[in-house]
């Protein structure tokens, strides 16, 4: 036996928990800076909450493509 | 005891689980079929009940029509596109509650999956999104001028070996593909979510360890909790997809660069 560990189940589960990590820190990043300029900035909250939700998702639809991917590249 | 029946739960659970058989035995008529019918019933009946006899003191119905109608066209149509932007309200608003409606019935009991949570009907609507927005730059800037406005940036010419290639991939392909798998995606992972949760209940409360067994109440918990979750996520799916739409409207709207 020359191998050291081996796993059982799912590969592509741990892909995709490796393909979360961006898009979880950027989606942290973009819901951060909304807070932060809203509490800068109370009035413009209504005029930033658009991009908030357009850069939410665009970041969001990578992780998306990591759930589609380990479906798809069985 | 009906824990020795709920062993045989599919657990982990996989993409053929949420596939429900044909019902009545016909080919084409399945849960998500049957469940998207039930959805323009109900979005075609509400509105047409609820405008049928519109007062200027509204009823409760009429306000509520009126205020789903008026957030989309202020909030999304005026907002994003601009005073242009106003006709094509209405094809907003209707996606925008049809996708609402269709969400939330992944959370409705013994309906409990959104059709949505399908490729097909996405990608159905995406296709609507991607042929009218395809058709609005045609018909603004000329064939020839909508395919110049959609790849081209003014940037120096060497960057433009880089920047054309992503820019045609990002406009004729990557837009309509994340438009439809962001609605699938999401709806197809939080009724995943939802079982998961749920089997896992039973799976614990079949384990060997008698002291595995309470842990099953937290799974369900989780589960109830996790359904809460999928509310808000339902309403913002529809909300950024229809804000999408928008998005893509504008740029292709826009006077050039």
């Amino acid at each position: 036996m020359d191998h050291l560990a081996a796993v059982n189940g799912s590969l592509s589960a741990i892909g995709y928990g490796l393909a979360a990590i961006g898009p979880g820190i950027g989606v942290g990043i973009i819901f951060a800076s909304y807070i932060q300029s809203t509490a800068r900035q109370p009035e413009s909250a209504g005029l930033t909450r658009t991009y908030m939700f357009l850069g939410f998702a665009v970041v969001e639809a990578l992780a998306l493509l990591g759930i589609a991917f380990g479906f798809v590249f069985k | 005891m009906s824990g020795l029946v709920l062993a045989e739960t599919p657990f982990p659970p996989s993409v053929e689980d949420i596939f429900p058989p044909h019902l009545f035995g016909v080919e084409w008529l399945t849960k998500f079929s049957l469940f998207l019918w039930l959805a323009v019933a109900l979005v075609l009946i509400y509105f047409l009940v609820s405008y049928r006899d519109p007062k200027i003191v509204p009823t409760k119905k009429q306000w509520l029509a009126e205020s789903i109608y008026g957030f989309v066209r202020e909030g999304v149509a005026k907002d994003v596109i601009g005073h242009e932007g106003l006709r094509f309200a209405p094809y907003l608003a209707s996606l925008f509650v049809f996708i609402l409606v269709g969400n939330i019935f992944s959370i409705i009991p013994f309906i409990q999956v959104s059709p949505m949570a399908h490729i097909a009907f996405p990608a159905g609507l995406a296709i609507c999104t991607y042929v009218l927005y395809l058709f609005q730059g045609i018909k603004k800037h000329g064939f020839a001028g909508y395919i110049k406005h959609a790849v081209y940036l003014p940037a120096p010419w060497y960057m433009q070996f880089l920047l054309i290639p992503i820019e045609f991939l990002q406009a004729f392909i990557l837009q309509p593909v994340t438009l439809a798998l962001r609605l699938f995606a999401n709806m197809f992972a939080g009724h995943m979510l939802l079982l998961v949760f749920t089997l896992g209940g039973f799976a614990l409360l079949n384990a060997e360890s008698f002291f595995l067994k309470p842990i099953s109440l937290v799974s369900w918990a989780m589960t109830i909790g996790l359904t809460f979750f999928e509310l808000l996520i339902a309403a913002l799916q529809a909300y950024v997809f229809t804000l999408l739409t928008a998005n893509y409207l504008a740029g292709v709207l826009a006077d050039e660069h």
